[in-house]
């Protein structure tokens, strides 16, 4: 029970990770998460990568229910 | 090290975005799609151009194939950005330990990223929207997320200066009003759509909006909830680590504390 509420005084200061590591991850990563991101919700909408309506017509219902303007 | 951790961060962040994408799954078909679907049923009854050609994938396929294949490619890379900047926020936001501030992150993301476009931009069903307008609509959303993500992350920086100065308290609730007013100019100052058909069932509309916030909102929730126990589970046991070392006199006197 007294352990419960010690951590807000007992637990130190957390470290922040250096912006350094952080970095590369960051910006492969972050990247290859935004093209994700653009195919599920943008893509063959407004602009298209691919021709045809194959992606688009796919992830149709998906783009809907995330809020996505769809067409 | 650091490297270490922010690999199994964003591992992580990615299985707790799956987690969270098949929960939002679940709610997306239940309550979502019998409004997708009453939606299309209008959509065909009104307009014959659009059903002439053959179909490319079937609704059977749609409603659950290419649904679960949206939501849950979703959830894994907003978990991967999320943990991503859990990465950078962890430690530097305030003593926050990794579960709350990975609640923090959640919650704060479900108001960003959907909520407050959502206020602008509401999500919109088949049969709503006149596709000469996609691109317009499609822009301003993106750019709407993107504003309301960039001026929250300002308010942030705010906050953390003028913490100092107000106490943590009345620095946050500056900052929240700073962000709620921009966000609100910026709002009046953006076009609007209303592409709503005046024959479009408004009960329909409601329902079907309010299905899109709900699993935006299971999405997030759950991705905070296990995203904050996975992060809690890699990291603590490090603290736990550091305060064995201290001795075992120092842990009964954490226990007695």
């Amino acid at each position: 029970m007294a352990q419960t509420a010690a951590p807000a005084t007992a637990v130190p200061a957390i470290t922040p990770i250096s912006l350094k590591a952080i970095a590369p991850w960051a910006v492969f990563f972050g990247i290859l998460m935004l093209v994700l991101l653009y195919f599920v919700g943008a893509e063959q909408g407004a602009t298209a990568v691919i021709s045809g309506e194959g992606v688009h017509e796919w992830v149709h219902d998906g783009r809907h229910l995330l809020g996505f303007p769809c067409h | 090290m650091n490297s270490i951790s922010v690999r199994a961060l964003l591992v992580r962040g990615m299985l707790a975005g799956l987690a969270a994408g098949a929960l939002a799954l679940v709610v997306a078909y239940f309550l979502g799609e019998s409004r997708v679907d009453a939606a299309i049923a209008l959509e065909e009854a009104h307009s014959h151009d659009h059903g002439g050609g053959e179909e490319l994938v079937s609704r059977a396929m749609q409603s659950t194939a290419g649904l679960a294949t949206g939501v849950l490619v979703f959830g894994v890379a907003i978990g991967g950005i999320a943990a991503l900047v859990f990465c950078y926020a962890l430690g530097r936001i305030g003593r926050f330990g990794p579960r709350a501030t990975a609640a923090l992150i959640a919650g704060a993301a479900l108001l960003t990223v959907y909520i407050v476009p959502f206020l602008k931009y509401p999500a919109n069903p088949p049969a709503v929207g006149n596709p000469d307008t996609i691109g317009r609509r499609t822009a301003l959303f993106f750019l709407m997320v993107a504003l309301s993500v960039l001026l929250a992350v300002a308010a942030v920086i705010f906050g953390k200066r003028l913490a100092p100065r107000l106490g943590n308290w009345n620095a946050t609730i500056t900052a929240s009003a700073a962000y709620v007013v921009v966000i609100g100019v910026a709002c009046a100052f953006l076009p609007s759509f209303d592409e709503v058909g005046k024959d479009f069932p408004a009960g329909l509309l409601w329902e079907f909006r309010l299905a899109t916030l709900a699993v935006q909102a299971t999405l997030w929730i759950t991705f905070g909830l296990v995203f904050g126990w996975l992060t809690e589970r890699l990291l603590a046991p490090r603290a736990d680590s550091v305060r064995a070392g201290n001795g075992a006199a120092n842990r009964a006197a954490t226990a007695a504390g």
